[in-house]
């Protein structure tokens, strides 16, 4: 890194004040806030009134409540197979448009596959309420085919906030992955060819493992959101089972229960932050 | 050169994934101009009383200023967070540059749910209410770790002897930062403050969790989502899709051309 600094402390001075404006608004509405939740955590809400314990009660109660632990597993079960399908639907689409479409139209194909994903969110999710109704599309469309007689369950169901998370992810990990393609210079695939690999061989062999790391991005950035999602799952979920943020909305809203709402917060976190590390050796932030 | 099979399926593919993509989006838009009470087949119309029921409802209209409110305000902040920063991690070696770097992403790490029930908590026990304003503040945190990352990922090495000689002719290190440095990365700041704006538009959790009386459009909308299946909200939420892609294209056509051409 070039630096102009000028060993003196006056420089040091300088570049602090630039620096600083951030780092105290960090720290006074994220650090102290989540601090404040770290602490609320270990109170305990009696009756109507949250009093300081300091135990570890909300986190046992995390283990002992099996609807907590049930809301656990459902978000992982639900993020992991969202973040599988959305690589596995988002990689051919943008090796298409980074391969395939020719060279002046490509920035129009991304841009329109990633179009959608300006919809409100809230928006985004009522959308598909209107596609998988009872009376929406798909059923009315079936039903005149005459394929059905009676219109399928396709709203208020895990498949349906899946399919949700799907549409959103999909157009993310097209955004990156197809990004990581461009870089790729096509020498990689040429020198492959020249040592007489096949399409498929080059494909598995020499693409795949360099455009790892753009899949993993992507990857991870899909599970954070996804499980820390609240809106999706509860308007396309149904109230049959519930996924951790839907269950921290609860504590907060209809119990008022703040203590336990941090608690199950900070377990989450702990979740996400685990996964960071698991993928972190392809997680970088670069400079140009 | 003839075409083979697997062009056509690759094209196949390449169909059903952007119907899959659009599908929802183009249901919402075209049951927007239905006539008839129920957005579902058959679709009979078109019709603008929806969207005339939508500016008729002083509800929307007004959650739509203080939308627009918020966000253009708090982007701003982080706007500028997120640059000053940027230049400094980038030009001076600091102290702790590592941990800072961190700290300034690190509520990008986190979700949104987190970051709004801690402002929520930490604002109850200040006795601070929750309004327009606080939410503005949680916007700028989740907001500012973009701009960092955006803006910084810009600041090349390429840049420094242009502000070198800058120096060298007597600019002061402010004049440098904003007659230099900022035109120059002009690109960089934009799309983080559009991005920015985008978000902090659209965004629900936080918005929820921190207004109270005044309320932004992704609340309002949730509210108006309790009466299920709706035109008018149909033709709102196409209204906010319509000005994002708006904003979108605005900054495809000036942003993005002009740097290609630089």
């Amino acid at each position: 890194m070039t630096s102009l600094a000028n060993p003196n402390s006056g420089e040091r001075h300088k570049a602090l004040a630039f620096v600083l404006p951030a780092v105290v608004w960090t720290g006074a509405f994220f650090v102290i806030p989540f601090a404040f939740m770290a602490a609320m955590s270990l109170w305990k809400r009696v009756g109507t009134k949250t009093v300081q314990t300091w135990s570890l009660d909300n986190y046992f109660d995390f283990f002992a409540k099996s609807h907590f632990f049930d809301g656990l597993l459902n978000s992982l079960e639900i993020t992991l197979t969202v973040t599988l399908l959305s690589v596995l639907f988002a990689y051919p689409l943008a090796w298409i448009i980074a391969m395939r479409v020719p060279e002046r139209w490509q920035r129009a194909a991304l841009l329109l596959a990633i179009l959608p994903f300006w919809t409100s969110y809230v928006v985004r999710s009522y959308a598909w309420m209107l596609v998988l109704g009872r009376s929406g599309i798909i059923n009315q469309s079936l039903m005149s085919a005459g394929i059905i007689d009676e219109p399928l369950e396709l709203a208020s169901t895990r498949a349906a906030t899946i399919i949700g998370f799907v549409h959103f992810f999909v157009m993310l990990l097209t955004l990156t992955i197809y990004a990581n393609l461009k870089q790729l210079s096509p020498n990689y695939a040429r020198a492959a060819a020249d040592l007489g690999a096949s399409p498929l061989r080059t494909f598995i062999h020499v693409i795949l493992p360099l455009t790892t790391p753009g899949i993993m991005v992507g990857a991870f950035l899909t599970f954070a959101l996804c499980i820390g999602d609240y809106i999706t799952p509860q308007i396309l979920g149904g109230n049959n089972e519930l996924v951790l943020p839907q269950i921290i909305m609860l504590q907060i809203g209809r119990r008022a229960d703040l203590p336990a709402a941090s608690a199950l917060a900070i377990i989450l976190m702990l979740i996400v932050s685990l996964v960071y590390l698991l993928c972190a050796r392809w997680l970088k932030l670069e400079r140009a | 050169m003839r075409r083979r099979w697997t062009d056509w399926l690759g094209a196949l593919y390449a169909a059903l994934l952007y119907g899959f993509i659009f599908l929802p989006v183009g249901v919402l838009v075209l049951f927007s101009f239905q006539s008839g009470r129920f957005p579902i087949p058959p679709f009979n119309g078109p019709s603008l009383k929806w969207y005339q029921a939508v500016f008729a409802d002083s509800s929307l209209t007004d959650a739509l200023v203080n939308s627009l409110v918020v966000a253009l305000s708090s982007s701003a902040l982080a706007c500028v967070l997120g640059f000053l920063s940027a230049y400094g991690l980038a030009r001076y070696k600091l102290p702790a540059a590592g941990f800072q770097r961190a700290l300034i992403i690190a509520p990008f790490t986190v979700s949104y749910l987190i970051i709004g029930l801690g402002l929520l908590i930490t604002f109850n026990t200040f006795g601070v209410s929750r309004s327009l304003f606080t939410v503005g503040i949680g916007h700028v945190v989740i907001n500012t770790p973009l701009c960092f990352a955006i803006i910084y990922s810009q600041i090349g090495d390429h840049q420094v002897n242009i502000e070198r000689a800058a120096r060298d002719l007597g600019a002061s290190d402010l004049k440098v930062m904003a007659l230099i440095t900022a035109p120059m990365l002009a690109p960089a700041i934009a799309a983080s403050y559009f991005l920015s704006f985008t978000f902090s538009w659209d965004e629900f959790i936080i918005a929820f969790l921190l207004s109270r009386f005044e309320v932004t459009l992704p609340v309002e909308i949730w509210s108006l989502l309790r009466s299920g299946l709706n035109p008018k909200t149909n033709a709102v939420g196409s209204i906010v899709f319509l000005f994002s892609v708006f904003i979108l294209v605005v900054l495809e056509f000036t942003v993005f051309r002009k740097h290609k051409r630089n």
